[in-house]
C-alpha cells in the first residue's frame, strides 16, 4: 500500500513536473507567472485528440505533432498577448493579467466551437501493468513511460540549456535582459524560443494527462498544480520544478489515500499558502524582489 | 419589463462587488483571483441565517458582510505579512478561493455542491437601488479619508509610502477586509434575489469576470469600473449571447485592455470630474 502510493505519486508527480518545467522557463526570463500555460496545455491534448482520431497516428508521432502544435500556439501567444506589454516595459502585473486573459479566452473558445465534452484517447497500453515486490505493487505502463518521458525530456532541456549557444544565450538573458541583448542576442528570438520550448512540454504534458484522464476544455486547471510545484521548488529553477512536481505528486496522492480525496485540492492550496508564506522563493528558487 | 427589471437587479448586485474589488484592486493595487469566494461567504452565510435560523433579512445581510470580512482576515493577515510579490499574492488568494468553495461543497449545512433551493426572495430593486447608494457613498468617504489616501499612496508606490510612514501590512489589510464586506453584501443579496446558490457560482470564472470589470472600467476609478460592470451584465443579456461567447469576450477585452488602454475606460478619472471640468470651461459671463 505504501509502496504503491510513493509509485502512484511519483507518475503524477513526473507529469506535474513537465507542466512546472514550462512556468518556470518563462518565469525565469520574463518574471511573470504565464497563466496561459495551462490553455496552451489543454490545446496540445486536443491536437494530439485530433491527430490519433482523424489521421490515427501512432504514439509517438502523436505526442511529437501534440509538441510541435503547442509550441507554435506558445510562439503565438507571446507575440500578440505579451510581446507588445514586454516593449513598453509594463509591469509584470499587466503580462498576468493579459495571460489570465489568453486563458479564459483560450479556454472559453474551444468551449464555444469544439464543445464540453469529455473526449477519451484511444487505449494505446491496453492495461498492461509492470508487477514489482511479488504484486504489491503495480505500475501501469503508460506512467512508466510518462515518467520516464519527462526525467528525459527535463535533462534534455537542462543539457540544452549548459551546453548549446542558445541555452546560453537564454541563461544570459536570465541574469541581465539588456546586457544579454547589448551582447548581440536577438531578444525577440531568444524569447520566442523560451515560449516554444515551454510549448512542447506542456503539449508532450497534455497528450499524457489526456490518456491518463480525458481531454475536456477546463484540464487546463489540472496545471493549476504544475504551478503550485513551480513555486515549491521555486519559480525559474529546472531541477526545482522536477522536485517540486515530484514533492506534490506524492504528498497528494498521500492525503488522497490515507485522509480523504476530497480534501486533496485544499491541502495542495494550503501547502502553497503555507510555502509562499514561509519561503516565498521556493526551495531552490533566486530571490526575485520585485522592482520599485 | 419584469424581465428587464431582474437584469438591472442583478447588474446592480454585481457592481457592489465591483465597487468592493475596485477598491483592493483599483485603490490598492493589488491583484485577487479570489473574491467570488467572499462574495460566495456572504451569499452562504446569509442565506443560512434566513434559511434555517428564520433571522431578519437586514441582520442576516450584516451578518454576511461580517462574515467575509472575518474569511478575508484568514488568508490576508498570513500572505500580507510575507509581503509576497505581487502575483504570488494573486496567486495564494485564488487558491484560498479555491479551498473555500471545496469546503462550500463539503459541508453538511451548505447541503452540498447540490447547491441551497427555496431561499427567501427577499432582494428586490429598491433594496438593492439603496445598498448601491449607500454603498458608492461609503467607498467615495473611505477613499477620502486618510485610510483610503493611505490605500492610493501604497499603491503608487510602495516603498515611498512606508517611508511617509504608512504601515503597508494595516494598510492593505484594512482595504482587504472593506472590499470583502462589500463582496459579502452582494453575496448576501444576490442569494436572496436568486433564491438558489450553489458552491459552482463562486469559481475562479467569477472572479475574472470581477476583475474584468475593474480593469476594463479603470484602475483607481469608482464609476469606470460600475458602468464596465453595468455592461458587461446588460450586454451579453441585451445581446442574448451565449454564456460561453461572454467568457470568450472577457478574455479578449483583458488583453485588448492590456495592450491598448491599460488604464481602462476611466483610468483614474470619475464621471464627475468631466462634468466639473465642462462647468469650469465655460467662459465668465
Amino acid at each position: 500500500m505504501f509502496l504503491q502510493t510513493v509509485v502512484t505519486g511519483l507518475s503524477i508527480g513526473g507529469i506535474y513536473a513537465l507542466m512546472a518545467v514550462g512556468y518556470s522557463l518563462v518565469f525565469s526570463v520574463l518574471s511573470f507567472s504565464n497563466f496561459a500555460h495551462g490553455a496552451v496545455i489543454m490545446l496540445g491534448a486536443y491536437i494530439g485528440l485530433g491527430l490519433v482520431t482523424k489521421l490515427h497516428f501512432g504514439l509517438g508521432l502523436v505526442v511529437s505533432g501534440a509538441m510541435a502544435g503547442a509550441g507554435l500556439i506558445a510562439i503565438v501567444n507571446e507575440k500578440l498577448a505579451y510581446s507588445l506589454l514586454r516593449k513598453r516595459k509594463a509591469p509584470s502585473l499587466y503580462i498576468m493579467i493579459s495571460a489570465m486573459g489568453c486563458a479564459v479566452f483560450l479556454e472559453n473558445m474551444v468551449y464555444a466551437t469544439i464543445g464540453s465534452r469529455f473526449y477519451a484517447f484511444p487505449a494505446f497500453f491496453k492495461q498492461s501493468v509492470l508487477c514489482l515486490f511479488n504484486g504489491t505493487c503495480n505500475i501501469a505502463l503508460l506512467d512508466l513511460f510518462a515518467f520516464g518521458i519527462s526525467i528525459l525530456a527535463i535533462l534534455g532541456l537542462h543539457l540544452f540549456l549548459i551546453h548549446t549557444r542558445t541555452g546560453i544565450a537564454i541563461r544570459a538573458g536570465v541574469s541581465d535582459m539588456t546586457m544579454c541583448s547589448l551582447m548581440g542576442v536577438n531578444l525577440d528570438r531568444l524569447i520566442s524560443i523560451v515560449f516554444f520550448l515551454a510549448g512542447i512540454f506542456g503539449g508532450a504534458a497534455g497528450v499524457f494527462l489526456g490518456i491518463k484522464y480525458l481531454v475536456y476544455p477546463t484540464m487546463g486547471w489540472v496545471t493549476n498544480k504544475a504551478y503550485i510545484a513551480a513555486v515549491i521548488g521555486g519559480l525559474g529553477s529546472l531541477p526545482g520544478a522536477l522536485l517540486g512536481g515530484l514533492i506534490l505528486g506524492v504528498l497528494e496522492t498521500f492525503v488522497s489515500t490515507y485522509v480523504s480525496s476530497v480534501m486533496r485540492d485544499v491541502f495542495s492550496f494550503g501547502l502553497l499558502i503555507a510555502l509562499l508564506v514561509w519561503r516565498p522563493n521556493g526551495l531552490f528558487g533566486r530571490d526575485t524582489g520585485e522592482k520599485v | 419589463m419584469n424581465y428587464v427589471l431582474s437584469i438591472v437587479t442583478l447588474a446592480g448586485i454585481n457592481m457592489i462587488a465591483v465597487l468592493g474589488l475596485s477598491i483592493f484592486t483599483g485603490f490598492t493595487g493589488l491583484f485577487s483571483f479570489g473574491h467570488a469566494a467572499l462574495v460566495g461567504i456572504g451569499a452562504y452565510a446569509s442565506a443560512i441565517l434566513t434559511y434555517y435560523y428564520f433571522v431578519p433579512f437586514p441582520i442576516a445581510l450584516v451578518a454576511g458582510m461580517a462574515a467575509s470580512a472575518l474569511v478575508s482576515l484568514v488568508i490576508g493577515i498570513p500572505t500580507l505579512r510575507a509581503r509576497l510579490r505581487s502575483d504570488y499574492f494573486a496567486i495564494a488568494i485564488l487558491g484560498f478561493g479555491e479551498a473555500l468553495r471545496v469546503i462550500l461543497e463539503n459541508l453538511e449545512i451548505t447541503n452540498g455542491a447540490r447547491g441551497l433551493p427555496g431561499i427567501e426572495p427577499f432582494t428586490t430593486l429598491p433594496i438593492v437601488a439603496g445598498c448601491l447608494a449607500v454603498s458608492v457613498w461609503v467607498a467615495s468617504n473611505f477613499l477620502r479619508s486618510r485610510y483610503g489616501a493611505a490605500c492610493i499612496a501604497v499603491r503608487e508606490d510602495p516603498v515611498a509610502a512606508e517611508m511617509a510612514g504608512i504601515n503597508l501590512f494595516r494598510t492593505r489589510l484594512l482595504s482587504l477586509v472593506v472590499s470583502a464586506a462589500f463582496c459579502g453584501l452582494s453575496g448576501g443579496l444576490l442569494a436572496h434575489f436568486l433564491s438558489f446558490i450553489q458552491p459552482v457560482m463562486f469559481t475562479l470564472v467569477q472572479s475574472t469576470a470581477l476583475l474584468a470589470a475593474v480593469i476594463a472600467g479603470g484602475m483607481g476609478s469608482i464609476t469606470g469600473p460600475l458602468i464596465a460592470s453595468f455592461i458587461f451584465i446588460a450586454m451579453p443579456e441585451a445581446l442574448r449571447v451565449a454564456q460561453m461567447w461572454r467568457l470568450v469576450a472577457y478574455g479578449l477585452v483583458l488583453v485588448l485592455i492590456m495592450l491598448f488602454r491599460p488604464q481602462g475606460l476611466m483610468g483614474y478619472q470619475e464621471l464627475t470630474t468631466f462634468f466639473r471640468r465642462s462647468r469650469n470651461d465655460r467662459p465668465a459671463a
